[in-house]
């Protein structure tokens, strides 16, 4: 258990309010399998029906924007952070 | 990023009220008084004048930025005051865009202000841009965002731009010239309905200070070419941890309107790339809408109906239909709401305004309950023509 994942305010209701939650590690998708186990309906919030990242969401490991990198294949190392970070439209 | 060249030349002069009036800034080294005639002379345009719109005017005015543009349609409204500082109680009802310039003027009457009282679209927005130096963004809508964007890219312009929503914040600067635009952020607006507005999310008013502060300072910085600007960085404000953390943001070389080979080379129908409603709820509300007014007589007729409330627990304790059951629209999406509907009954789902009980109904038709119906303009057209007794929000 030794990656941070950041959850957005319009996600914790999937992680009972939790602002940050610890998987294993591995690949990006084998960390949203683990974030989709413990706390079900998150993935369909990251991922479309095809199993690919959502357009509108970015997801970065180690604060860089994985659609530049490997997407979901790509490595989170050991004591890495994973931030979900959804499009708002507030002002 | 490094420093950017000065957005703006600086005006011939300050005159001695100026220079009393901004002294504070005049003392700084890196403004200085060659800053404050940048700024004197500077053109910004505030798209909106609500949460964000309004501490970013009143800062903008308030450090002597020479014109200011507003663009703005809507009236005040009671529920705007809890984070709207630029208007107060006596301007309710008011134009917002006029409300904006008293409190301006009020502030710094050497600010001139242009009202743009109309609805930023594909139309206008090219000739209103072109009269601005960089544009600020505090709109409500990822419609207009995706407009602002790309209107700003295709005239070359800074678009300072900030969002919020409950206890978060963003805020970045784009600028295709010299790195990435909202949309190699963004490349698409979500789904209608996935993302909830602040209208029906909620937002801590203060936020809209945190990020408004946060534009007002890039904003400043690109005029008078001071600092490091957000350029290629987003900042992440959340107010509850009370942390900012920034990412990075790079160029996307297959962005749609600043990669390498450009697909969106003119203003493209905003609307309908954002869409209001989607496909499936505006095909399921098609000959499935009734009034208030039918579901009061149903309601007094002792028809044999559920109704189902479909927004969250909060804004069923603010104000709700007398006999309605809460299961919020996200239970009908993951598909837990189905196994509570009562079979023996006709379904009849309601929500805010009739949106979200609109992607509900969608679910509910498919699930084969096919006389269920929602109820057009929500429980805001209910207190409006039923009960107007009680509040809204």
């Amino acid at each position: 258990m030794s990656i941070t994942v950041r959850i957005p305010t319009i996600l914790r209701t999937y992680t009972d309010g939790k602002a940050e939650v610890s998987v294993a590690g591995g690949t990006l998708a084998e960390v949203i399998d683990q974030l989709e186990t413990d706390h079900t309906g998150i993935r369909a919030r990251v991922l479309d029906d095809d199993g690919k990242l959502r357009r509108f969401v970015n997801v970065y490991v180690n604060d860089d924007d994985v659609r530049f990198a490997e997407g979901l294949g790509t490595a989170v190392p050991e004591n890495g952070n994973v931030s979900i970070i959804p499009a708002v439209a507030g002002g | 990023m490094s420093n950017l060249p000065p957005l703006v030349e600086p005006a011939a002069e300050l005159t001695v009220e100026e220079v009393r009036r901004y002294s504070r800034h005049l003392i700084i080294p890196d403004v200085g008084m060659d800053g404050q005639k940048r700024l004197k002379n500077a053109k910004v345009l505030c798209v909106g004048a609500g949460g964000l719109g309004s501490p970013t005017l009143l800062y903008l005015a308030a450090a002597g930025v020479g014109t200011l543009g507003i663009v703005e349609f809507d009236v005040v409204d009671e529920s705007n005051l809890q984070r709207q500082v630029i208007h107060g109680q006596s301007d309710i009802g008011r134009s917002k865009a006029e409300s904006a310039r008293d409190s301006i003027k009020e502030i710094n009457p050497l600010v001139q202000v242009n009202l743009h009282e109309e609805r930023l679209d594909s139309t206008n927005v090219m000739e209103l841009f072109a009269q601005y130096d960089l544009i600020v963004d505090g709109t409500d809508n990822f419609a207009t965002r995706y407009l602002v964007n790309d209107a700003c890219v295709l005239l070359n312009k800074p678009y300072v731009w900030g969002s919020i929503y409950r206890f978060d914040g963003q805020a970045s600067v784009f600028w295709s010239e010299y790195g990435p635009c909202y949309r190699c952020l963004y490349p698409e607006p979500p789904p209608p309905g996935m993302v909830p507005s602040c209208a029906e999310g909620g937002v801590l008013g203060v936020l809209c200070a945190s990020i408004g502060s946060i534009q007002v300072t890039e904003a400043i910085k690109l005029l008078t070419g001071i600092g490091e600007p957000l350029v290629g960085r987003l900042m992440i404000y959340d107010a509850l941890e009370m942390t900012y953390r920034q990412v990075k943001v790079r160029k996307d070389p297959d962005c749609a309107i600043c990669g390498d080979h450009p697909t969106v080379t003119e203003l493209i129908d905003y609307e309908a790339f954002c869409g209001a409603i989607s496909e499936e709820a505006a095909d399921a509300a098609m000959d499935s809408t009734i009034t208030v007014t039918q579901l009061k007589e149903w309601l007094d007729t002792d028809e044999k109906i559920q109704l189902i409330d479909v927004r969250e627990p909060n804004e069923y304790e603010i104000v709700n239909i007398p006999g309605s059951t809460l299961i919020p629209k996200g239970e009908f999406l993951m598909g837990g709401a189905l196994e509570k509907l009562d079979p023996t009954k006709r379904i009849v789902l309601h929500c805010k305004s009739g949106v979200r009980s609109a992607e509900a109904l969608a679910v509910v038709h498919a699930a084969g309950y096919k006389d269920a119906v929602h109820v057009g303009g929500g429980v805001l057209a209910w207190v409006n023509q039923i009960e107007p007794e009680k509040p809204t929000y």
